[in-house]
């Protein structure tokens, strides 16, 4: 007779989970040299290319990490939700803080649409960031 | 700072009789940021190079000597004490970080940015113009090892110690990745220090 295992009890810092915090991080370091890169220019007009390159590669990790998140099932969603909301609400103020200065200083057209746009996946991506971190280790 | 000073808790070590912080974000602290923010705003929109200059060089240099302070400092201290301790120590200081550190560096890069443009410092011509995107790159490094590593593990340390019974490994790992990530800012620091004074001197 062979005595079988009890199985081993489930924590929410043992689960496994998807690289959510390490692919949105990518996001945020692509729209943070794009950034840059345009800031480096200001206030002359600076050429899109590369700032465009890095918006669409970032805003598609950003997008493999909602779609990670979205196929997780044991989580602390409760959690998550609370710190999102509020988290949320501080980087819209911080990113919006941003793009004031830019829109102060003259942007306009074109390369302001690219800036909000890389502000817009700064401030997604950051609570998001936050939010997962704090539920990976809070009951569902 | 050693693995060994830092060294992660065991479960069973989980302090239970350690105070649970109340609020994530000290709420008294917030009319205090909304008036910097009004004066960043101001100073911005009338171009005011005393006030530009006052939120970049206060808020760099609280900025600065926080991050050194709490990586080279603190952190190998907190590395030493008992668990009960250490989560004591987190219940009461990180709620001042949640609050502390992104106004400071909100109000440091924004009043900085626009004062690069009033003093001429990004046109392609200054011989600073270099300088200011080395010190971006930097920034931005700093920007993505803070926003990715040091915040969450600040915000996710508070919502551990407010369980019943707090889970002392997940303290211990979460603790260990905010001092070795503000160790990294500080480090990161000195050489946004270097740029800074050479910037000032030319």
């Amino acid at each position: 007779m062979t005595a079988q295992a009890p199985p081993a009890e489930t924590t929410p810092a043992s689960r496994v989970l998807p690289p959510v915090v390490e692919v949105t991080v990518g996001a945020i370091a692509l729209a943070i040299v794009g950034g840059i890169y345009m800031a480096g220019y200001f206030p002359r007009r600076p050429p899109l290319g590369v700032p465009i390159g890095l918006l669409v590669v970032g805003a598609a990790l950003l997008g493999v990490g909602f779609g990670m998140l979205s196929r997780v099932e044991d989580f602390g969603w409760r959690t998550f939700r609370l710190v999102g909301k509020w988290t949320l609400a501080a980087y819209v103020l911080q990113a919006g803080m941003i793009g004031y200065a830019f829109v102060h200083n003259g942007a306009s057209g074109a390369p302001l649409v690219v800036i909000i746009l890389l502000l817009v996946i700064f401030a997604v991506g950051v609570p998001l960031i936050i939010s997962f971190t704090v539920g990976r280790y809070q009951a569902e | 700072m050693t693995d060994q000073a830092l060294e992660a808790p065991r479960v069973s070590d989980a302090p239970e009789a350690v105070p649970r912080p109340t609020q994530i974000v000290p709420l008294k602290g917030l009319p205090i940021v909304a008036v910097l923010v009004a004066f960043l705003i101001l100073s911005i929109s009338q171009n005011w190079i005393w006030g530009l200059t006052f939120f970049h060089v206060a808020g760099g240099a609280v900025w600065t000597v926080v991050d050194l302070f709490v990586g080279l400092v603190l952190g190998p201290i907190i590395g030493r004490l008992s668990i009960e301790a250490r989560a004591e120590f987190s219940a009461r200081f990180m709620p001042k970080m949640v609050l502390l550190m992104p106004t400071v560096v909100l109000l440091t890069l924004a009043a900085g940015f626009q004062l690069a443009i009033q003093l001429g410092n990004l046109s392609p011509s200054s011989p600073n113009h270099t300088l200011l995107i080395a010190s971006f790159a930097i920034v931005g490094v700093m920007a993505a090892i803070a926003l990715g590593v040091l915040e969450p593990a600040n915000i996710a340390v508070l919502f551990e110690l407010r369980k019943p019974q707090p889970n002392g490994e997940v303290i211990g790992k979460l603790m260990r990745r905010f001092v070795y990530a503000a160790g990294i800012l500080g480090a990161m620091q000195i050489a946004t220090l270097v740029i800074m004074t050479r910037v000032a001197s030319q």
